[in-house]
């Protein structure tokens, strides 16, 4: 056969893209050692996020949180590698912290996310994705934030929600934003779409394309506050493509049963049965924060613009 | 056990008339959807093993191989899957669906239909920034170059004498066929290019005698 192939092109933007795609349906687990990560990956995660602490307890011991010590990182991809599992892997830089995503992107790390849970950077600029290889993921609350991450290269985009509170509402209430500001932008006249474009801080033709499509041009996750299956799949009904899991599963009292059930109630999201039945005796949740009680200043999801 | 013999030659009638089952437990399995449809065909979204009894072909998207080979166990699709490539139905696995499909998953006792007489090698490129697209070349879908995309892709390592090779990259193998059996390690679902989707239609879903039921 034949052989004569073109040349090869490394890290385009469909291979990024592509690795998102691959991602959906999927719940993606903050894990914080080997061992985590294995029960992660036995019970179904489709890729771990590797820190040095869950957003619970950053959130709890306060000072400046940064990108996980590379060596438990490294114990992470090496614990999955020799393992039958051979998941991805991702890690989180901080807001504007070009540095830590090179070194992370050197590491060999299969996706960054440029995430508010990790003390911003830099309060007016965030990474420009675009001069990577490795691809990422940033949190949005609204279209605007979305499209302003993806004009910066992002390739997954998932709602911010409130990182380490165990409480949906923050999330639901970003999905809700970001659904409903595509629905607005398919109203609108074309010749509405540069003053909309302006009033959302938003890259005019993202704008065009949404208000053609009725889509993101990347994935669409969701993050921040998931504990329960049912959370899941709420955040599934409401658009979410795929699932991020921080505190909720290592902060609840059977992590293993409870990372599997929401597995498998993000596959079934739409089947209540399932759901109810997958939802039995899994013990207690994380115990949450209720965001009515909390300064603004203590909100992840208020860093970054 | 009822027999379903194609009634069309005419590859461009032959599409309209197949269902295709696209599984839909996790990966990217709206892309595939939108190339089958694009293609002229209807699909449906699989879940359940009794849905199987309803498509005259399936498709096996990409994702994470042990996470949908952990929820084809959990929820009975593996051993039905597995008696209905048997009786003939025409499957297409792309990536983790050629992973899923193989009779070896090399290092790995992961839950697996395999059907396929191949042994493949597990995200065999790299990592992500190693993930690549190139042009190749597909005699079987015709002269033009076909765009590939390969995310932490696998590796076929070793195949069967049943096993046809449709195409070669960098020396191995990226495309193949066994009887109404197809893998690819590259994901066409991800550009507009739909000749290799068309193939299964025609020349796969097109010619199946399909065994239903056992």
């Amino acid at each position: 056969m034949s052989t004569n192939n073109g040349e090869i092109d490394k890290s385009t933007w469909r291979n990024k893209v592509g690795l998102a795609e691959m991602l959906k349906g999927g719940v993606i687990m903050d894990v914080t050692s080997a061992e985590q990560a294995l029960i992660a990956a036995e019970a179904g995660a489709v890729a771990v996020m590797a820190l040095e602490r869950v957003p619970a307890d950053i959130r709890k011991e306060g000072g400046v949180a940064r990108m996980a010590d590379p060596l438990k990182i490294r114990e992470i991809m090496e614990a999955l590698k020799e393992s039958k599992y051979e998941i991805p892997v991702m890690a989180k830089c901080r807001i504007g912290h070009f540095a830590e995503a090179q070194v992370l992107e050197a590491m060999g790390v299969d996706f960054v996310d440029e995430s508010e849970v990790l003390t911003p950077a830099d309060e007016h600029f965030h990474v420009n994705k675009h001069a990577f290889r490795v691809p990422f993921v940033c949190g949005c609350r609204d279209l605007g934030e979305a499209l302003r991450r993806i004009g910066e290269g992002a390739a997954m985009i998932r709602t911010k929600g409130e990182a380490g509170s165990g409480n949906i509402v923050e999330a639901v209430r970003h999905m809700r934003a970001v659904m409903d500001g595509m629905r607005r932008l398919q109203s609108l006249p074309r010749e509405e779409l540069m003053a909309e474009a302006k009033n959302l801080g938003a890259p005019y033709d993202l704008v065009v394309e949404i208000a053609a499509t009725g889509k993101l041009p990347v994935p669409n996750f969701s993050a921040g506050g998931i504990a329960t299956p049912a959370d899941a799949s709420l955040m599934m009904q409401l658009g979410a493509e795929a699932i991020f899991v921080g505190s909720g599963i290592f902060k609840s009292e059977d992590p293993g049963p409870r990372a599997k059930a929401i597995v498998d109630a993000t596959t079934y999201y739409d089947r209540p049965e399932t759901v109810a039945k997958l939802s039995e005796g899994l013990g207690s949740a994380m115990p949450g924060l209720d965001i009515r009680q909390m300064d603004e200043k203590e909100m992840l999801s208020v860093r970054g613009w | 056990m009822g027999r379903r013999f194609p009634s069309y030659t005419h590859p461009t009638n032959m599409t309209l008339n197949h269902n295709i089952g696209v599984l839909a437990l996790q990966g990217d399995f709206d892309k595939h959807i939108q190339s089958i449809r694009a293609c002229g065909a209807a699909t449906v979204l699989l879940r359940d093993p009794e849905a199987l009894d309803a498509i005259d072909g399936l498709i096996i998207p990409g994702g994470e191989s042990t996470t949908v080979g952990k929820l084809m166990d959990r929820f009975g699709l593996t051993a039905a899957i597995r008696r209905r490539a048997a009786g003939g139905l025409p499957i297409y696995g792309t990536c983790t669906g050629a992973i899923v499909l193989a009779k070896e998953i090399i290092g790995s006792d992961q839950p697996s239909i395999g059907a396929m007489d191949v042994a493949i090698e597990r995200n065999a490129y790299g990592r992500q920034i190693d993930s690549f697209e190139v042009d190749v070349s597909i005699p079987a879908i015709g002269d033009e170059p076909f765009r590939a995309v390969f995310i932490r892709a696998p590796i076929i390592r070793t195949l069967g004498s049943s096993v046809e090779t449709l195409s070669v990259c960098d020396g191995n193998v990226i495309l193949a066929r066994q009887g109404n059996l197809l893998v690819s390690t590259f994901h066409p679902e991800l550009t507009d290019d739909l000749r290799v989707h068309r193939y299964f239609l025609d020349a796969i879903c097109g010619n199946a005698t399909v065994c239903v039921g056992r």
